[in-house]
């Protein structure tokens, strides 16, 4: 037992810290609803009981999945990336404009526009991935610059150039109907780009854990001196992680654009690249476990707007409960203590099974 | 003359100048000292928040513009002892506890506001006080200078001070020279005495004031109630100004007014049919470029020799 809890240990303090956010909601429900059962019911299973609400937990995953594996890939490389949000928008933006301008039959059409999206978010990472490399300029101001820049670039690219003024509000033109992602479930809003962002994180991982190239994206985010001695060319590594980033985090906007709105419609920024970071996170930067991460985000979300609606819980509680979570597995040092013990314990106990057979 | 340009080159929009500038000016002092501890702090705007929250709260149940004034000193100085808790006791990364603590701003000040008030838009129902403006004796009175420079929130005034108390602890001060020593070196720093935690935390408090302050002038001078996320990114600006000052006093008061005059003018034409989205984006590319020329700078400065040159980019800075 105390073997496993010691070989195991991250994922279980990962676990211990999602249960002690929980824990924090359940308290936080008790202290303020007038009706703490009823709401208790709202939060936990109403996410799971209509199939639309079952079908905004996926549809509200998609995208900060590919987020938060785009973010998960940086990280593995030791770059402090916070420009999903920039990609994800600049790029959904830029491929919207692509596809309402153009018209070629739905084989072309789809990918092209997909291929459009990732291509600008991998121009985006690669200005913050050179700066980074070539002269070591703070990859953190830049991306976040760099969020910036995509912001009013795109809003104005919308705005200026491709906004439908018959809409009533600030739209796009809508997409033609040969550059939709289909949605496959009668009365939910479930599209293919759900399916698509679980394939592509699953590929993610064989990337980064079955082939070289991954292998020098983790090596150098571990141990840079040791990867350079390896022989690891680590401003191509460095480079190559933002770049892969970007894309991810650009297909991740236009997915959600191609398959619920049909439209541009994001006058703010969505927030979906700082779900990334929460869900990279959460998910320890490994891709298959981020795909549950965020699928776990947004049914926090879900339950969230649902106790929201039928009782008297403010969503914001979600807020604070992710903080929580994300605070306390983040904290290396939480919990050390306990695994220092059991090490101490386990050690001793192995000792003595080696004195009684000498 | 051209319409735009005579609002622009009128009195008002250099006083709207200063007006916009305050917010940034505050927290992007914050930023600075962190970053000169060698921490980075992107918690400001969870500070700034959470301060403008307080700061209402106090004063609608207090009726007291001092005990607000505290509160709000006291939460943002607090999330950011949380922030250096958790990074320098706990060990947590401080960018990712940064993220968590600026989310948890977001959610609690909406979470509480709504337990108060019932309203999760703004405190509107709550009566805020707000820091009285100040007409400056002499200078009010001088033409063009006066109509620009006086008349402004009592907290635009302490933003400006702000600037001359943060040279002063950072090149007057033991503990300014500590903090610059513990940025340049912390090991250096440790093997002359200096406890390095302990410092990065004071710097990371004294961020969380600057940030307070910030903080309340937005709910207690720009505007007379709290509304949700009403700091609507500054906490990020104050990074980019920051940066773009070389966290130097005057240089980040100089950035945090391109910010304001880039904003102030954005909010000039937003009227006019010009696109004002290519005009706001204008500070952040600044900011880029100079972050780009500011690395080119340091990178010219180390070993000449190509090999050697690539090895210091590789351990310094990846």
């Amino acid at each position: 037992m105390e073997k496993f809890i010691l070989k195991n240990f991250t994922l279980i303090r990962t676990i211990i810290a999602i249960a002690i956010g929980v824990a924090v909601s359940v308290l936080l429900i008790y202290l303020i609803s007038a009706t703490p059962s009823g709401s208790l019911k709202y939060f936990f299973v109403g996410p799971l009981l209509s199939k639309s609400r079952l079908s905004n937990v996926f549809e509200m995953a998609a995208p900060i999945m590919l987020c938060g594996v785009a973010i998960a890939v940086a990280f593995q490389a030791e770059q402090f990336n916070i420009g999903a949000e920039g990609a994800l928008y600049i790029s959904a933006a830029v491929a919207t404009a692509f596809a309402v301008s153009t018209h070629m039959p739905a084989i072309l059409h789809i990918p092209l526009t997909i291929l459009i999206a990732a291509c600008v978010g991998a121009a985006w990472g690669f200005v913050p991935g050179i700066l980074k490399a070539k002269l070591g300029a703070s990859e953190l101001v830049a991306t976040l610059m760099m969020n910036y820049i995509a912001y009013f670039l795109g809003l104005y690219l919308i705005n200026y150039h491709f906004r439908d003024k018959s809409a009533g509000y600030l739209v796009s033109y809508a997409l033609p109907e040969t550059a939709r992602l289909g949605q496959f479930i009668p009365g939910t809003r479930m599209h293919w780009g759900i399916i698509l962002a679980v394939i592509i994180a699953v590929l993610v991982y064989f990337f980064l854990y079955h082939t070289t190239t991954g292998y020098e994206i983790r090596m150098t985010g571990s141990n840079r001196k040791f990867a350079r001695f390896g022989g690891i060319n680590i401003i191509k590594v460095v480079i190559l992680s933002q770049v892969i980033s970007g894309a991810l985090a650009g297909v991740g906007g236009i997915f959600e654009v191609m398959g619920i709105h049909g439209r541009f419609n994001w006058q703010t920024s969505p927030g979906y690249g700082w779900d990334g970071v929460i869900v990279a996170i959460i998910g320890r930067n490994h891709p298959i476990l981020i795909i549950f991460a965020s699928l776990f985000l947004s049914y926090l979300r879900v339950g969230g707007s649902v106790v929201n609606l039928m009782a008297d819980v403010p969503t914001e509680m979600v807020s604070v409960i992710q903080s929580v979570i994300i605070l306390l597995i983040t904290a290396e040092a939480f919990l050390s203590r306990w695994k220092y013990r059991i090490t101490v314990r386990e050690a001793e106990r192995e000792e003595k099974i080696h004195e009684s057979a000498s | 003359m051209n319409p735009l340009l005579k609002s622009i080159f009128s009195t008002e929009f250099a006083f709207a100048v200063i007006r916009v500038m305050t917010p940034l000016l505050l927290p992007a002092l914050g930023v600075a000292i962190t970053n000169l501890a060698g921490s980075v702090n992107i918690a400001l705007e969870g500070i700034m928040l959470i301060a403008a929250f307080f700061g209402v709260l106090v004063s609608a149940f207090t009726g007291s513009l001092f005990l607000s004034l505290l509160a709000g000193i006291a939460a943002g100085v607090a999330l950011a002892a949380i922030l250096g808790y958790f990074h320098l006791k706990l060990k947590a990364d401080i960018i990712l506890g940064a993220i968590a603590l600026n989310l948890f701003a977001a959610g609690f000040t909406i979470f509480m506001l709504f337990l108060i008030t019932g309203d999760k838009g703004s405190t509107s129902s709550l009566k805020s006080l707000v820091f009285p403006s100040v007409h400056i004796p002499l200078i009010r009175h001088i033409p063009v200078l006066g109509d620009i420079v006086s008349g402004h929130n009592v907290l635009t005034y302490v933003a400006v001070l702000m600037v001359l108390v943060f040279y002063i602890i950072v090149y007057k001060t033991p503990l300014g020279l500590r903090i610059r020593a513990v940025g340049q070196n912390p090991d250096a720093a440790a093997s002359v005495g200096i406890k390095v935690d302990r410092i990065k935390l004071y710097a990371l408090m004294l961020s969380g004031f600057f940030g307070a302050l910030g903080g309340l002038y937005l709910s207690m001078g720009y505007v007379s109630w709290f509304s949700r996320d009403m700091t609507a990114g500054r906490g990020f600006i104050a990074i980019a100004a920051s940066t773009l000052g070389g966290n130097l006093p005057m240089g980040t008061f100089l950035a945090s007014l391109l910010f304001g005059v880039v904003n102030a003018f954005a909010i000039y034409i937003a009227s006019l049919n010009v696109p004002s989205e290519l005009i706001q984006m204008i500070p952040y590319l600044v900011t880029l470029v100079a972050l780009t020329i500011f690395s080119l700078r340091t990178l010219r400065k180390r070993p000449a020799k190509k090999e050697e040159k690539k090895l210091h980019v590789d351990e310094a800075a990846l």
